[in-house]
């Protein structure tokens, strides 16, 4: 963590440092001076979008990852065949042309099928980013759940739980340990995806970057802190994924 | 619980991995109170043939029936796993659940007892197996036997009419086989039905009714434990006998 924030630091000075050869213009985000300060404040606006859509669509992940990780465990292989397709096909679709389809094409098949709503920018990005991490989630899940030992089912099934009593009570609780911090891990990879959702419009962070370096052409400054952005970020979870793993790590010995 | 039911009742039981037989067409009849000793060399299908008894592994062919349930469909399943209570080589607890909520799972999430009359259960058959101090350990922080004494516990509340051993203390440190195979003879004087399969040759000794040699999935020799210690018939028998018996 140390040598991270003197990278970090160092690298700032660096940066600043530049701008006394006349190539950089700092001012277009000086908070000193009124123009900047509120470009700053445009650029700083966008990270309520971007949390909000990062979580959101993290959230749909994890339940749908559950949806399709369960079945793909069966020991019947028809039962099994569903989520290994789900898997195989969204894992192989990059997400810019995934993030394409369901804005432009998906309301177009759902009005050929009788059904009318259009998808704006901000769900069309959920949809796309849940649907496309939850392939990962739901292979974090049964890595997780088949690490835990089989006699734990057979213990739970001779002392007469079922299916769903088992995995509530004997196998989530041992494999969560296990699954949260990828999952965690996986949140950060969503973070850094939805800047893809600026392409459709969506007014997150890198949106406003682009549309800010469209009327002050100044993109090297405004990229910049773009970056900055989204490293303090992601540098953020991380310290909590840390910590979470720590936190599981010693839970596990106990 | 009628007089006239068996226990148990196998017949022409066939099980398969893939191209290789396990159990070849077992018939095996325990009657109530019976203690039958399973023992014969490693892969000989003992351990398949008890996880067949409650459905642990699916039977290929034949059938089974434990105290009058045919197995037949899922529900039969659970009707017979209610009767038959097992106890694993490896123990099996519940690592992330106190020793007391390894014992009241069951009976309060299967059975729906509340949690008072579950936990008064649980202590109960905590102090038959002589541990009822360490109710809110972990299992981790248990030693080898009382983890296995716990899971023999956990077993018995859900107040089975008949038990199932796969080799109880073939994991344990030698010093800790007594204490579980005590209990173990306690219950088998109690009158619990129960198949047991050890190479505990002292203990088949003191608690088998019958003992049953199998090998390469099939039953070899079946006898009263004096008869079948004493004058084993065949070869392979008398054979493993001396190999187990040596030391």
């Amino acid at each position: 963590m140390k040598l991270r924030t003197t990278i970090l630091i160092t690298s700032l000075l660096v940066l600043a440092g530049c701008t006394s050869n006349g190539n950089w213009g700092w001012y277009v985000i000086d908070p000193s001076t009124k123009n900047g300060a509120n470009n700053i404040r445009f650029l700083l606006n966008g990270f309520g979008a971007t949390i909000l859509l990062s979580v959101l669509a993290a959230v749909m992940s994890m339940v749908i990852g559950m949806i399709v990780a369960l079945p793909g465990m069966s020991s019947n292989r028809w039962i099994r065949l569903p989520s290994r397709i789900y898997i195989e096909f969204v894992r192989a679709i990059p997400l810019l042309p995934m993030l394409f389809w369901v804005f432009y094409g998906l309301p177009v098949v759902l009005k050929s099928i009788g059904i009318n709503i259009s998808i704006d920018a901000f769900w069309g990005a959920i949809i796309t980013l849940a649907i496309s991490d939850s392939a990962f989630t739901a292979e974090i899940y049964r890595s997780g759940i088949q690490s835990i030992n089989k006699g734990q089912t057979e213990a739970a099934k001779t002392v007469g739980l079922n299916y769903g009593q088992t995995m509530r009570y004997v196998i989530l609780p041992q494999a969560i340990r296990r699954i949260l911090p990828p999952l965690a891990n996986q949140f950060i990879y969503i973070v850094k995806m939805s800047a893809f959702a600026s392409v459709i419009g969506m007014q997150e962070l890198t949106r406003r970057a682009n549309e800010l370096v469209v009327t002050e052409y100044r993109p090297l400054e405004i990229y910049t802190l773009l970056i900055i952005e989204y490293l303090v970020l992601v540098l953020i979870i991380s310290f909590c994924v840390r910590w979470l793993e720590r936190k599981m790590g010693s839970d596990e010995s106990k | 619980m009628s007089g006239k039911t068996q226990a148990i009742e196998i017949k022409g039981l066939n099980k398969w991995y893939g191209d290789y037989q396990a159990l070849k067409n077992i018939d095996l009849t325990v009657q109530h109170g019976e203690r039958v000793v399973v023992c014969g060399p490693s892969g000989s299908g003992k351990s398949t043939l008890i996880r067949c008894v409650n459905s642990l592994e699916e039977k290929d062919s034949g059938t089974i029936c434990v105290d009058g349930i045919a197995m037949v469909g899922i529900q039969s399943v659970d009707a017979i796993r209610s009767e038959v209570g097992m106890v694993f080589q490896q123990f099996n607890l519940f690592p992330h659940l106190t020793i007391l909520q390894n014992l009241t799972l069951g009976p309060m999430k299967a059975r729906g007892l509340s949690r008072a009359v579950a936990e008064e259960r649980a202590m109960q058959y905590l102090e038959r197996v002589q541990i009822p101090d360490q109710a809110l350990k972990k299992p981790s922080e248990l030693s080898g036997g009382q983890q296995q004494r716990v899971a023999i516990a956990r077993s018995l509340c859900m107040e089975p009419k008949i038990m199932l051993f796969d080799e109880p203390t073939s994991a344990l440190d030698p010093e800790m086989i007594s204490e579980v195979l005590d209990v173990i003879v306690d219950l088998a004087e109690e009158g619990m039905t129960m198949i047991v399969v050890t190479h505990e040759m002292g203990f088949a000794r003191k608690a088998a009714d019958r003992m049953i040699f199998m090998d390469q999935g099939a039953f070899v020799e079946a006898g009263p434990p004096e008869q079948f210690f004493e004058a084993p018939k065949t070869e392979r028998c008398k054979k493993f006998l001396s190999q187990i018996l040596q030391h």
